[in-house]
């Protein structure tokens, strides 16, 4: 298992290099000159000149790279271009909102998709099933901002059980945290639920019909045992896949939720960073962004090598 | 003509299995039916089969694929798939009838009184954990042992079976072994619980030809060392010879010839035996195509009214589509289903 994990993670180190080659080529993608904008209104050309020798927008792309890695090794992801203001700090500030999100969509949509998947796979053809299969492709067809603007209409405005917008910090108040999370992480979590149902119910379908599962019954083992047990076990493999993706559309559609309800997250750090082409900011959301999803599809190495003992010992 | 006609034949069994020549009957089947839900309404699968099996005896059941061989003893398991109904039959196992049992019941008596033994030993384990913890379950739920007492079960019978240093191998993943020594595996698993009856569904079929005689070699020595009964599903009458005492031959979904492998190979009275037989690889042929039966078996949906071997039996007579023909006894012991019984002389095994 160590070394399973020694080995993926000596994969991470060129993956890492090449997602910050891109991120850093954004900068030559975004049309105009950072020191255009910086400097206001009417500049002179010598203070545009200036700007650009600060910001080091002279020197030979491979030299600005240089020094881009150099700092981000140090943890200094730079200094937003307008506040002047260290990013690494506002991305700090508003972590815990987007991370507090993504986490609990995450735990709605296993809370959701694993009784659904179980139920639907064990009763297969028949109307529970069904059901469920419908519930899924609404859950995926349903657009976040759509499902958001109704739930909010619902629960926050006409019922009155939830608020609708804003964010309280566990250490504040770890039930209005809650509250306050609870609409935007439904809205969020129903597309990853819908998709985890469908590959758990697929999956666990498929391992029900294997002869080792016939085994069990054989056995004498009961119903209990052998779902949970000996067909959980195999049926999480592709299951845990899909959720590795879903982390990433997670944190993409953190941006949108985000907005939905006005929560102080990532998501509006970044829409206002590209609408500023603040150029270092973006890099530093997109690169630790990178490095969470690299982060957890390496968990979900470790999880596979977990239960599936193949992959352990090859 | 029927049968009923023909007053050598009237000593009609009907649904009473024979009992066994020895030892003490571990199960019983009688009257046996399976049906499937299909698009064509219920498919009768298996339709009245009889068998009895003592302890320390092995019953060999034969007959061409889609004969119902597996059916009826995944009935007995209570392990049919949800679209399958058993409308009729017992199956007596210690004076219980397992057919009447709840799941609930027939978990306590699955893997405990009665063990299965399958086909596929490289998909019958689970991939995803230790051989040894995979018996040793078989043991914690019916001794309700400790896990440390489970776990040195679970190494006892791996070690009873041949497996080379079992108390290692017992910490492997299924994938680590063998096809050979899978099929071990779970024949240890079917040991754990020192079953009175166990059944094995074509064990080495997917065997090599030199792993397969180890695996018979195997389960004849344990079954006289545990005195157990033994069921053994093939299509190969060429291994019924090494293991069995007794042989049912399938067809259709009904029993048509029962007797002593004796019986069965050198007196044998139906002619779809004599089919089997003759499609039988021999020792020395190797190379030389085999007889085969020529045509296919009925579909459930479309059987014939009369003997259901008819349509492929070079001895059929109009007689032979007349009517059902019952299995009737001509000899104690040895039963079979054809009306032509009595006159024709067919060849047995050389
Ligand atoms: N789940 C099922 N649904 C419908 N029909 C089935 C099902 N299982 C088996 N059957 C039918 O029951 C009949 C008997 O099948 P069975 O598996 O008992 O044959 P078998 O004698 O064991 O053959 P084999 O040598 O191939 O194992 C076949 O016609 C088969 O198509
Ligand atoms: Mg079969």
């Amino acid at each position: 298992m160590l070394y399973l994990f020694l080995r993926r993670l000596l994969f991470v180190v060129p993956i890492l290099f090449l997602v910050s080659i891109l991120v850093f080529s954004f900068v030559l993608l975004i049309p105009g000159d950072p020191a255009v904008t910086l400097a206001g209104d009417n500049p002179t050309p010598e203070q545009i000149a200036q700007i650009r020798d600060k910001l080091g927008l002279d020197d030979p792309i491979i030299v600005q790279y240089g020094h881009w890695v150099d700092d981000l090794v140090h943890g200094d992801l730079g200094d937003s271009l307008f506040t002047g203001r260290s990013v690494w700090k506002s991305i700090k500030e508003r972590l815990p909102v987007t991370i507090s999100l993504a986490s609990l969509s995450l735990l709605f949509a296993l809370i959701i998709a694993v009784p659904a998947g179980i139920i639907a796979a064990t009763n297969r053809g028949r109307w529970i099933d069904s059901l469920t299969t419908v519930g899924a492709s609404l859950g995926l067809a349903m657009p976040s901002f759509w499902l958001g603007l109704i739930l909010v209409l619902v629960f926050g405005l006409k019922l009155g059980w939830l608020p609708a917008t804003g964010f309280v910090p566990i250490s504040e108040s770890p039930w209005q945290w809650l509250k306050h999370l609870v609409l935007p992480a439904l809205t969020l979590g129903a597309a990853a639920a819908a998709e985890t149902t469908r590959q758990l119910r697929a999956s666990l379908s498929d391992v029900l019909d294997q002869d080792y599962v016939r085994t069990a019954r054989a056995k004498g083992l009961g119903w209990r045992s052998v779902v949970f047990k000996h067909g959980m076990k195999n049926a999480a493999i592709p299951v845990i896949t899909v959720i590795g993706f879903q982390v990433a559309f997670l944190l993409g559609g953190s941006v949108i939720v985000e907005q939905l309800f006005a929560l102080p997250g990532l998501g509006g750090l970044a829409i206002r960073a590209v609408l500023d082409r603040d150029v270092p900011i973006i890099q530093g959301i997109v690169m630790f962004a990178a490095t969470i999803v690299i982060a957890i599809n390496l968990i979900v190495d470790m999880l596979y090598g977990f239960l599936n003992p193949k992959v352990r010992s090859s | 003509m029927s049968s009923a006609a023909q007053p050598d034949l009237n000593a009609t069994v009907g649904d009473r299995a024979a009992p066994a020549a020895t030892g003490v009957v571990a199960l019983q089947v009688d009257g046996l039916v399976v049906e499937f839900a299909t698009d064509r309404g219920w498919a009768r699968v298996v339709d009245g089969v009889s068998y009895a099996v003592a302890s320390g005896e092995t019953l060999a059941i034969v007959g061409e694929s889609g004969s119902g061989k597996s059916v009826s003893n995944l009935a007995t398991m209570g392990l049919l798939a949800r679209s399958a109904r058993v409308p009729a039959g017992t199956a007596l196992l210690e004076g219980t009838d397992l057919l009447e049992l709840s799941q609930r019941q027939l978990e306590d008596v699955r893997g405990d009184r009665i063990a299965m033994i399958f086909q596929e030993p490289m998909t019958s384990l689970n991939p995803a954990f230790r051989v040894g913890d995979q018996i040793a379950e078989v043991v914690r739920k019916h001794r309700h042992a400790s896990r440390r007492d489970a776990w040195r079960r679970a190494v006892e019978v791996l070690d009873l079976v041949g497996i080379p240093r079992a108390a290692d191998r017992a910490r492997a993943y299924p994938h680590e072994f063998s096809g050979g020594m899978r099929q071990r595996v779970m024949i240890a698993m079917a040991l754990a619980c020192e079953p009175l009856v166990i059944i094995a569904d074509e064990p080495t079929t997917a065997l090599d030809v030199t792993i397969q005689a180890q695996v018979l070699d195997l389960l004849r020595a344990t079954r006289d060392e545990l005195g157990m009964a033994l069921l053994f599903i093939t299509h190969d009458l060429g291994v019924v010879a090494d293991v069995a005492d007794r042989v049912m031959v399938m067809y259709a979904g009904q029993a048509v010839e029962t007797g002593t492998v004796d019986e069965i190979f050198f007196h044998p009275m139906h002619p779809y035996t004599e089919g089997l037989l003759r499609s039988m690889p021999q020792v020395g042929t190797q190379g030389r195509t085999l007889a085969s039966i020529p045509g296919q078996p009925p579909a459930p949906w479309s059987m014939p009214g009369g003997c259901r071997f008819a349509p492929r039996c070079p001895y059929a007579i109009d007689a032979c589509r007349a009517a059902p023909v019952p299995l009737v006894e001509l000899t104690p012991g040895h039963q079979v289903r054809c009306v032509r019984a009595h006159e024709l002389t067919l060849r047995g095994a050389a």
